[in-house]
């Protein structure tokens, strides 16, 4: 490393010279060595001291040098010189060279910054045009430089290569400059601005083959301020009159720049636009289209029980059984047995053969805590509690083939099998626990039974297995001043003997099938990294019994007064509910060669699930079916906060139907923000959004119109489809985004496949408005053709939609495809590709609208009813008037009335009336399609992306 | 965001109750101020640091030289590096930087609340909504500025709240 002499000219004489920390008279004293070859330029200090870090050859030191002069006498300047990939500021990743450190630890690391600082420090004030350049410079003019200066020193290039990329942005200066006639950028005088450009600009500039003639004003510009002392001085430091090739060393150091001309800096996600389409995709789709109801296979005959089929897809789908002393949340419900559901159904409309199962989990501690509060007995608990679930999802459309408990006689023989196995195979250890036992209560207290205070934070209600407050895990022999909760005396502690699953002994085991199971899965990256992260931490051995009564009996001697530990026996709960259903459970559950499981669950089951459970099955030899995709959904919260029962914040399943909102619009909301990926929100003004944008304004209006049309226009029979190629292209697009479809739900990415529907849907209303088929109806014979063929594939549309729609709304698709009368096959299958289902002479139901409009005193009355503080918080009416939109009935009249006023406009010009009538019809004819833009929830200009015919 | 969505919420921010039009300008979509006693201003942050001042609050520039080079540095940032990557890298490295950096400090500037901080947030919003809880623990003093930034009156305004989870979710214990 080498240091560098600098020296900065009095550029103010007017200035005290004692006050000049960085003078003529100053800078000509000995510079001070210091260890690790940086050299200190001599200062007193007035306002402390700071370092400047600059690299041989980098370019940004330019600027700063020459600009390094306006702060004499305010500090105190040392400069080192480090090597071009030396990390100066500790918290960036990429090194970054001028940086100037400050004597507050502070960190300057961008050229522009610093350079502004030394103008600061010397009483400059910031101004808009300033500012202007120095963004400009920052995003227009580096970027281009950067590229053309990488070309020039480190690729060799010359001539217009160089200069290709930097043209527009010199020329922008020069006009700049030319217009403004100033011989500054900023002015009459010299200012940051052109220390800034100018010391940016100088490297490539000074060699006059890339100082376009033409630019005379950047020319005069450039020379004026090159010729001044600190300038030069500059440059002379930097570019040690080896020219441009000075840069090299650092530049050579640097990744190469992006093409800067094709990156995208906009903040706006893409346009939906239309992507291209070869001629052959068109001319695929259009031949399936053809094809029509013939393409559709034969159904499946749908068997009770259903068995895996041999040759064919057989899918076991299971939901993660609820705990059942509570009531669901919509959390649960989307995290679990919503999520099932919509797979399960896609799954059937795929014709796979398909077994969706799910229960109520009933063993436990939590039970027999519920039933003690309630005074109840825990199996009077579990009845009741099953009860409530099985209504909640049947109000929810859940389509179980079947809904079991796990307090079965089969539960108890297939969990006491598998423990024999284990037992047997030696995957079983004994060990002693130390436990708090209550004398008065004669028994062993779980850790929810045990009460006390925490031994880290001192919190006096915490529960034997976590403290409420801080959050730590407590092993509840730690508590302090312990409590039986049940009778309140203290409990002992005792030692009681335990059965452990051997997990060490199995991990080999473990390992070996998710090596062979997880490539090409669709297993969710949650799942993935939770399982490797215990994996990494290194198993250790799980105990699986418990003293309590309510659960599966340990069968082994010594062991009659315990049960097995719920998370040892729940997931053997889909074995057994299997087995309640149908007594050749085990085709299911003991044959992997021929099923495909998917398991759904919230994240924090998936130990059990993808490592628990399959231990045990691995280790009980018995050739079970293990789990193939496990689809973990991260949490939903409610509001801003969680969902909570004892506070009585969110909304429980049981609770969902009193809000008046159908089930349907429930489960498209809670799948439109299922937490996939990610966290997720229920908000109560985002649901009226998504209603009243997504399902009124675009999928419920396109709809509606498609049937109206017919109904209106055709008298209820699909009209004569005569394709031209917009709806050949069209046909292509909707193709495409339906196999987009199956593609995101196949990988059960079930939040982004409802996206496509309503990008159909939104291509679908585009497509309406283009063509304008209610006008068409009233022209020539060739009009009414157009208009019959835009309606007719308008409604085949809707119907693809109403099958698309199934697995997310059941009942709307019901509905849709009753109105539309679709032919029963079609259905019940959904195809790759989009046919005709609809051919014409198809006569059509009665159309009516799918979809209320959500009102926004009825949902701020439900989120007060909900509660949890969000009553307080402003109803951001801001968002909700910008989406409100009218009613389709409204639309409808609209539209009606532009008809009519436009038929007046033509006939009023083809009577050729008086130039002001005509005037006065227009400009009703143009407020009345304003009116119709805004109730359809348009901007009332022209929408993007629109077609010419 | 769009820049000119972007500088009317910061309008609103600001108080400023007259709702400037704005255009906009290339490809990149360029906020274009035209104001009334002179030219055209041009740019986000150029246009931002306009509006401070004609909301009379100049201290949202910074009150030292220091501040106010440190505010001009990370709105630099905003348009350069947060606006010019969309790549999951690039964010991956931006967030883990910021990260570090705000290890110690409450605002972008340390202490104080400035236009910096306005700026990134909105900036930043739509990688953070994106965010998996595990990515907001691994960030977690992005997550401490950006919750509380989003927290900050009249800020926010319609953008989405973004929910961090206080506990701690992905410690490797089990």
């Amino acid at each position: 490393m080498m240091g560098e002499i600098v020296y900065f000219p009095d550029r103010c004489p007017e200035k005290d010279l004692v006050q000049n920390s960085i003078s003529r008279r100053a800078s000509r004293r000995t510079l001070h060595s210091q260890a690790g070859g940086r050299f200190r330029l001599h200062q007193r200090g007035i306002h402390g001291e700071m370092r400047l870090f600059v690299s041989e050859g980098a370019p940004g030191s330019l600027p700063v040098l020459a600009a390094a002069g306006r702060a004499q006498g305010r500090a105190e300047l040392l400069i080192s010189t480090v090597g071009p990939e030396e990390c100066v500021v500790p918290f960036l990743t990429r090194p970054k060279v001028p940086v100037l450190q400050l004597d507050s630890g502070n960190y300057l690391f961008s050229t522009s910054a610093i350079c502004r600082y030394f103008f600061l420090l010397s009483g400059w004030e910031q101004d808009d045009l300033t500012n202007q350049w120095l963004e400009w410079e920052a995003t227009e003019l580096q970027p281009a430089l950067s590229a053309a200066l990488y070309y020039l020193v480190v690729q060799g290039k010359k001539g217009e290569d160089v200069l290709g990329p930097v043209r527009r942005a010199l020329t922008h200066i020069d006009q700049s400059l030319s217009r403004r006639s100033c011989p500054f950028l900023a002015g009459e005088t010299e200012s940051l601005a052109d220390v800034v450009l100018w010391g940016a600009l100088y490297p490539l500039l000074q060699d006059p083959a890339y100082l376009p003639e033409e630019l005379g004003a950047l020319h005069s510009w450039f020379q004026t301020l090159s010729s001044q002392e600190p300038c030069q001085r500059a440059a002379e430091t930097v570019l040690k009159q080896q020219g441009v090739l000075a840069l090299r060393p650092y530049l050579q150091k640097q990744p190469q720049p992006g093409s800067f001309e094709g990156r995208a800096v906009s903040n706006e996600p893409e346009e939906e636009g239309l992507a291209a389409l070869s001629e052959e995709e068109i001319a695929m789709a259009v031949t399936a289209w053809e094809k029509g109801l013939e393409s559709l296979p034969p159904l499946r005959p749908q068997q009770t029980p259903v068995l895996p089929v041999a040759g064919e897809r057989n899918v076991l789908i299971t939901s993660a059984l609820p705990y059942v002393n509570n009531v669901p949340h919509l959390g649960n419900i989307i995290g679990c047995v919503l999520s099932a559901d919509v797979f399960a159904r896609y799954s059937r409309l795929r014709q796979w053969n398909t077994l969706y199962l799910c229960g109520t989990d009933e063993y436990g501690t939590a039970t027999e805590t519920k039933a003690m509060e309630e005074g109840l007995t825990p199996q009077e608990i579990c009845d009741k509690y099953h009860a409530i679930h099985a209504d909640i999802y049947r109000w929810f459309n859940i389509s179980f083939d079947t809904f079991g408990r796990t307090t079965t006689p089969q539960q108890t023989k297939i969990t006491q099998d598998i423990f024999q196995r284990l037992l047997t195979r030696g995957f079983v250890l004994q060990d002693t626990v130390e436990q708090l036992r209550c004398e008065r209560c004669a028994r062993f207290l779980a850790d929810r039974f045990v009460e006390g205070v925490c031994p880290f934070c001192g919190y006096e209600e915490a529960r034997g297995d976590q403290c409420d407050k801080c959050g730590k895990l407590i092993n509840a022999v730690e508590l302090k001043k312990p409590q039986c909760k049940v009778c309140r005396s203290c409990p002992v502690v005792k030692s009681s003997r335990h059965l452990f699953l051997d997990l060490p002994k199995l991990e080999k085991r473990l390992e070996e099938w998710l090596g062979k199971t997880l490539p090409g899965s669709d297993w969710t990256p949650n799942a993935r990294f939770i399982i490797r992260s215990w994996l990494r931490d290194g198993l250790k051995p799980r105990c699986i019994t418990r003293d309590l009564k309510w659960g599966t009996p340990v069968p082994l001697e010594g062991f009659e007064d315990k049960v097995f530990y719920v998370w040892f026996d729940a997931t053997i709960g889909y074995l057994s509910i299997t087995a309640n259903y149908t007594d050749q459970w085990e085709r299911w559950w003991k044959n992997p060669e021929q099923v495909n499981l998917y398991q759904f669950m919230a994240k924090d089951n998936v130990p059990f699930h993808g490592l628990v459970f399959p231990c045990s099955a691995l280790g009980a030899e018995d050739n079970y079916t293990l789990v193939n995709h496990l689809i973990a959904t991260e949490y939903l919260n409610y509001e801003d906060g969680k969902f909570s029962k004892s506070r009585g914040v969110g909304v429980f399943g049981d609770m969902a139907q009193d809000t008046g909102i159908p089930a349907d619009i429930w489960r498209f909301y809670l799948l439109y923000i299922r937490p996939e990926g990610q966290d997720s929100a229920f908000s109560w003004t985002d649901m009226l959004l998504k209603n009243n944008s997504e399902l009124l304004n675009n999928l419920g209006n396109f709809i509606n119109r498609a049937g109206m049309f017919v109904s209106k226009f055709f008298g209820g029979y699909v009209p004569e489809m005569v394709l031209t190629s917009d709806d050949r292209r069209l046909l292509a697009h909707v193709t495409l985004e339906l196999q987009h479809y199956h593609q995101l739900l196949e990988k059960v990415r079930i939040r982004e496949a409802l996206r496509s529907i309503l990008t159909i849907s939104r291509h679908g209303n585009q497509y309406i408005q283009v063509n304008e088929p209610w006008k068409r109806i009233k022209g020539s014979e060739a009009d009414r053709q157009r208009a019959g063929t835009v309606t007719g594939l308008a409604v085949n549309i809707a119907a693809l939609l109403s099958v698309m729609l199934q697995p997310y709304m059941p009942t709307v698709g019901g509905t849709i495809q009753a109105q539309l009368q679709l032919p029963p096959p079609a259905c019940r299958v959904l195809l790759t590709n989009f046919v005709c289902t609809l051919p014409a002479g198809h006569q059509i139901g009665t159309v009516s609208p799918l979809f209320q409009k959500l009102e926004n005193d009825q949902i701020e009355s439900l989120r007060q009813r909900f509660g949890g503080g969000q009553a307080k918080a402003p109803a951001a009416p801001a968002v909700v008037e910008a989406v409100v939109t009218a009613a389709p009935q409204q639309v409808q009249v609209l539209m009606d009335e532009v008809t009519k006023q436009g038929n007046i406009v033509r006939e009023l010009k083809a009577q050729k009336a008086d130039k002001n009538q005509v005037a006065a019809e227009v400009a009703k004819l143009l407020d009345l399609k304003k009116q119709l833009a805004l109730a359809e929830g348009k901007p009332p200009e022209t929408p993007k992306g629109k077609k010419k015919k | 965001m769009a820049a000119a969505a972007e500088l009317t919420l910061l309008e609103k921010s600001l108080g400023l109750s007259k709702g400037n039009k704005y255009s906009a300008q290339g490809e990149r979509q360029i906020p274009v101020l035209q104001t009334n006693n002179g030219p055209s201003l041009t740019g986000l942050t150029t246009i931002a640091a306009h509006l401070v001042k004609q909301a009379n609050k100049e201290y949202l520039l910074g009150s030292t030289a220091e501040e106010k080079a440190i505010v001009q540095q990370w709105l630099e940032y905003r348009v350069t590096r947060v606006d010019g990557h969309s790549n999951k890298d690039d964010i991956r490295t931006l967030l883990k930087d910021l990260n570090s950096y705000l290890e110690d400090k409450v605002y972008l500037t340390g202490y104080n609340f400035t236009l910096a901080d306005i700026l990134l947030y909105y900036g930043l919003h739509r990688f953070i909504v994106d965010l998996t809880v595990q990515e907001k623990e691994k960030y977690l003093n992005v997550s401490r500025w950006f919750c509380h930034i989003q927290h900050y009156p009249g800020i926010r305004q319609h953008l989405s709240v973004v929910v961090f989870i206080k506990n701690r979710l992905y410690t490797n214990s089990h």
